[in-house]
């Protein structure tokens, strides 16, 4: 078995848990989801840099050097994926807190809350 | 020190507009916000709105300083930090971009001045939060890199995130949640296709993709249109065209009035991103990869026209109403860019300015106006009589004609120009038939909202006296409606802009020339095909170190 089907069948089985929980209807396993989807996503732009053996991360000599790109690119997206999913879990507790549900549509299933107007005041 | 300002002005004058909203923000974030109407007239808050106020005056001129020197014709090429291209990340200034900053910048005085009427207090660091989203659409707008796009796109989300739960709310939170979740799942989208796009072509730099793209055999065009469609779902989203446009309306209406104005151009971020990607590096003379969104573009935007109508003409409220017209007209704009020809491009830019403008000051009349209905807001039932009816009945009258496309109005020469591009083209029978159907359609339907809210009042006298808006808010409204008429004034210099943008998008060469150098342009070979692991690094010996 190689080391790409081992990667690519990883990243594979990693996004499903992720759509799979982003489809639910809680906000807290949607968070899991999307951040489990953005780990599979870290992993798949890594290995768009090619899965290298044997090789310098950074240039250091002669021989064989990874593409660092793709690394770069990485630690982009995981500062971004991190800031985001800080802010998207405070907002579901405030939103668990102002709807006193955390269903997503901010309302128990079947129980259609009374229509609040927004706050003009 | 004039010396150095004037430096500073024409070597940097590419990147200032992301600089200056990014720094005014920090610094706003530094004086720290309270919050609350207490501090309405603080003197803490009065600094905080002169000091926005300021920096978004300087932006406006900065950009429309980048946009006048734009309309000469050169690119302007900003390598950052000084690595050339494509090794570095480079900002590039042509028609198109100096266009959406200037639009940008434009529609963000009248909305601040707005917002600084009461709105900045209802919660915190509304003012930081505005000029970080300033800085996110100047960056989306400026970049030549696919990479820094994503950056800059996240950049304007964070901060529309923050800015749409502003004031709070129960309704804001249950649009913040949805809008939040689809935006993460589309930037995940995001990066899959860039990463895609990587792998093949071995670059994200645009003015290098648009080379390496024509050279790609069939088999790697094939995983390199795999990618552009992935990005055509995540730019589509934000654009808000079928079948992704569903968070728009409710996301739109739940949004406090000078935010969603603002939000106006976020849709066309989306749309100057199709135009980027699928438009210019994707067109012709892309090889294998080309026009690969070709088959999608205009049925998918002639169908955003009709259901955006149609939510139009079902809307309850008039909010959603506006936001159902935001809809069909990113459906009108797409249609144009979906034709595939300079011309039409042109026309489809021309009705983008008119669409921002018209829209942004809908949704700030859509709040004068709630306001003065009292307890029933802007749902479309008969209520009190609204304190000022001419004004906001005027006001109403040209906002809505204009964006149904009456005669002299911006709106009636941005879709004229369109049907006038696509009459040599095979699909002219389709847009013609949609785009006037629809016009009609959206006309009954804003007719309707405007007899229901001006004409079928309660009786007087049940009802207390409500004071008419204050002079500021009335004013902001005035002056970004005026804008947008003013486009039908100057839509002779305007069109010429705009058809030399299209032009200049067409020319892909002269973009690789400006922005990759002499590594760049038609002649040269010095882009290889990407093959990952197969290259070895052969470097010189490194010096020994004692």
């Amino acid at each position: 078995m190689s080391l790409e089907f081992l990667v690519a069948s990883g990243i594979g089985v990693v996004t499903a848990a992720g759509i799979y929980l982003i489809l639910r209807g809680r906000t807290w396993p949607v968070v899991l989801g999307m951040s489990l989807l953005g780990y599979a996503v870290n992993v798949f732009i890594f290995a768009m840099g090619r899965l290298w053996q044997d090789a310098a991360p950074i240039l250091s000599g002669a021989g064989r050097v990874a593409d660092p790109l793709p690394q770069a690119l990485v630690l982009t997206a995981i500062v971004i994926g991190f800031a985001t999913t800080g802010f998207v879990v405070e907002l579901a507790l405030r939103t668990r807190h102002e709807t006193d549900s955390d269903h997503v549509d901010g309302h128990e299933p079947g129980h259609r809350t009374s229509h609040t107007r927004i706050n003009k005041a | 020190m004039s010396e150095l300002l004037s430096l500073v002005f024409e070597t940097h004058l590419p990147v200032l507009p992301v600089l200056v909203p990014m720094f005014t923000a920090v610094a706003l974030l530094l004086m720290g916000d309270d919050g609350g109407e207490a501090h309405h007239g603080g003197r803490l808050m009065k600094r905080r709105r002169l000091l926005s106020f300021a920096s978004v005056v300087l932006g406006a001129v900065l950009a429309w300083r980048l946009m006048s020197e734009a309309a000469l014709g050169a690119l302007n090429v900003y390598p950052l930090g000084g690595w050339p291209a494509p090794f570095g990340i480079v900002l590039v200034v042509d028609r198109l971009s100096a266009m959406m900053l200037a639009l940008t910048w434009t529609i963000a005085v009248p909305v601040l001045w707005y917002a600084a009427g009461g709105w900045d207090t209802r919660g915190r660091h509304f003012h930081s939060m505005f000029h970080f989203l300033l800085m996110g659409l100047s960056g989306a707008f400026v970049t030549g890199d696919l990479f820094n796009l994503f950056v800059f796109f996240e950049v304007l989300l964070i901060s529309s995130y923050v800015l749409l739960v502003h004031g709070q709310g129960q309704e804001r939170f249950k649009a913040g949640v949805h809008y939040v979740v689809l935006n993460l799942v589309a930037s995940a989208l995001f990066l899959v296709g860039l990463a895609i796009i990587y792998g093949v072509a071995g670059t994200l730099n645009m003015a290098d993709l648009a080379l390496r793209v024509a050279r790609l055999d069939r088999e790697q065009a094939a995983l390199f249109k795999a990618g552009a469609m992935v990005l055509l779902v995540v730019f589509g989203l934000k654009a808000a065209i079928v079948p992704l446009y569903l968070w728009l309306p409710s996301t739109y209406a739940a949004a406090g009035a000078p935010v969603a104005a603002m939000f106006a151009i976020m849709t066309k971020v989306g749309v100057y991103s199709i135009i980027r990607v699928h438009g210019v590096m994707l067109g012709e003379g892309a090889g294998h990869a080309a026009l690969v969104a070709e088959p999608w573009l205009l049925p998918v935007a002639l169908l955003t026209i009709g259901l955006g109508v149609l939510g139009a003409l079902a809307a309850h409220s008039l909010a959603r109403l506006v936001s159902y017209l935001t809809v069909a007209s990113v459906g009108t704009i797409l249609a144009g860019i979906g034709l595939y020809t300079p011309a039409a491009l042109s026309a489809a830019l021309y009705y983008m300015m008119h669409s921002v403008l018209a829209v942004a000051a809908l949704f700030l009349l859509v709040e004068l106006v709630a306001t003065q209905r009292g307890e029933s807001g802007d749902r479309l039932q008969p209520a009190a009589p609204v304190a000022q009816p001419v004004l906001l009945g005027i006001m109403t009258l040209l906002g809505a004609a204009s964006v149904a496309g009456l005669p002299p109005l911006p709106g009636f020469l941005g879709k004229l120009m369109i049907l006038e591009s696509s009459a040599l083209t095979p699909a002219h029978a389709w847009v013609w038939s949609v785009v006037l159907v629809t016009s009609v359609m959206t006309l009954v339907g804003l007719a309707r909202a405007g007899s229901i809210l001006f004409w079928n009042v309660l009786p007087e006298g049940r009802h207390s006296v409500r004071p008419g808006s204050s002079v500021r808010l009335t004013r902001a409204t005035l002056g970004l409606l005026s804008l947008s008429l003013a486009l039908a004034v100057a839509a002779s210099p305007l069109k010429r802009y705009t058809d030399a943008a299209a032009l200049q998008l067409a020319d892909r060469d002269a973009y690789a020339q400006a922005v990759l150098g002499p590594l760049g342009g038609a002649k040269a070979n010095t882009t290889r095909p990407y093959r990952g692991g197969e290259g070895e690094v052969i470097l010189p010996k490194p010096k020994e170190t004692p």
